[in-house]
């Protein structure tokens, strides 16, 4: 995953003991990043390099500073813990749709917003597709455990 | 043998075809699946990467539930859940005030005491030398890739599950069944995970790598445990063959199929007809 990154993990490690942390907030690699936990795994001097990536995130965002180019990945994730926020469990349509919606501003293509569409009737066939998705029924206390979170 | 069961989002969702398997298969191996009551999202990538506190409290109610209902074991089939409900122990067993804390987040006594349980640890339970016994169709035309990924071995820390750089647990399952798995070296690289949707590209480049390899030495097949794998190397296997212009044609099998094969089991009652790869 590094080779695609705008700076590898131990450079983002790096930074930071340079006290350079705008640069690592700001960089796409904590956004590229997909938790593979590799680094960390292998890291010779045991840092959590994957942790810290959550870190910078969590920071990035409250920030909104997060970088312009990740926008994407960063709906996606918010998009992912609204819907479980509202609904306890996942409910993938929705996800999908909340995601393409938020996103589009930043991808503006209509091929973007239809892309996967094609994969319903495919999933629909397979029995893969679910039009409504499962609700928790105490929501409420789904809700509450998230404003104790402060997720913004 | 009776076993509490997190399910999590993805088999209730699009993966049900791998909820279908386990149940199936571990139905025809005398182990009863209880589903705990109002289980919750783990909270997966999406939480750990943007809300810390959240990471732990989320996988931690359903600790607690499961506690709450009398359990001492849980089966987590997703190695994403197995991992977040597996750290939230390791941190509130470290913590007690952060375990005190994270009850009160979460509305419930969550000790930290309940064993969270992997697929392939399940297999192991039920015992291999049983296993063994049950089969009436031996698997011996499947030369199987073994794939574990990154969350049923990492972080070491945090899953003590296997060897993270040379696994061999899931070898070990499918020789019994028959099959000859080949020798590789994508065991634990990543496909990707959940980037399908968000930055498709990361999962075309890495499972191309993952398919690439299974296919160069000689695999068939490939074997795995994890329901976001299946989906990139399954489900975007048509999508990556295009991208790269090459045909890879192979199979992904859940773990719990194989054996459900070898027990003689159809790939209807598994689910493998479901599949997109034939």
């Amino acid at each position: 995953m590094a080779a695609s990154m705008d700076l590898e993990p131990n450079q983002v490690v790096r930074l930071l003991q340079l006290g350079d942390f705008e640069k690592a907030l700001r960089s796409g690699a904590i956004w590229a990043c997909v938790s593979c936990q590799t680094c960390s795994t292998r890291c010779p001097q045991s840092v959590d390099c994957a942790g810290i990536m959550d870190g910078l995130r969590e920071v990035a965002l409250q920030r909104d500073i997060a970088c312009p180019t990740q926008k994407t990945v960063v709906v996606f994730q918010q998009a992912f813990l609204n819907n479980i926020e509202r609904n306890g469990r996942l409910d993938e349509i929705e996800l999908i749709a909340e995601f393409k919606l938020r996103a589009l501003p930043h991808e503006r293509s209509l091929g973007f917003l239809l892309k996967d569409a094609g994969l319903a009737p495919e999933l629909q066939r397979r029995k893969k597709l679910h039009l409504r998705g499962e609700k928790v029924k105490d929501r409420a206390v789904v809700r509450r455990i998230f404003e104790r979170c402060q997720v913004s | 043998m009776k076993l509490s069961y997190y399910p999590g989002c993805a088999l209730h969702g699009s993966s049900n075809d791998y909820e279908q398997s386990m149940r199936a298969c571990l139905g025809k191996l005398d182990v009863e699946l209880q589903e705990i009551n109002e289980w919750i999202c783990c909270g997966a990538t999406a939480a750990h990467a943007l809300n810390h506190k959240l990471s732990i409290a989320l996988p931690a109610r359903n600790l607690a539930l499961a506690e709450q209902q009398g359990f001492t074991e849980l089966l987590a089939p997703c190695p994403m859940c197995s991992m977040q409900l597996l750290k939230a122990t390791q941190l509130i067993n470290e913590d007690a005030e952060l375990r005190r804390e994270i009850s009160a987040v979460i509305e419930a006594e969550v000790s930290g005491q309940v064993k969270v349980l992997n697929t392939l640890q399940v297999f192991q339970r039920v015992g291999l030398d049983r296993i063994k016994a049950a089969v009436t169709n031996p698997l011996k035309d499947l030369k199987p890739a073994c794939y574990y990924g990154c969350l049923l071995t990492r972080p070491p820390s945090v899953v003590k599950f296997d060897d993270p750089e040379q696994p061999s647990s899931m070898e070990t399952i499918v020789s019994v069944l028959g099959a000859k798995p080949v020798d590789w070296n994508s065991r634990t690289e990543c496909c990707g995970a959940g980037m399908t949707m968000a930055h498709e590209d990361t999962v075309l480049q890495l499972s191309h790598r993952i398919l690439e390899d299974a296919q160069q030495h000689g695999a068939n097949c490939l074997v795995m445990a994890c329901p976001m794998c299946h989906v990139n190397l399954d489900m975007k296997q048509r999508d990556i063959e295009r991208h790269h212009g090459v045909r890879f044609g192979l199979p992904v099998y859940y773990l719990s199929d194989l054996v459900g094969l070898a027990l003689g089991i159809t790939r209807e009652d598994l689910g493998v007809d479901r599949h997109f790869v034939k």
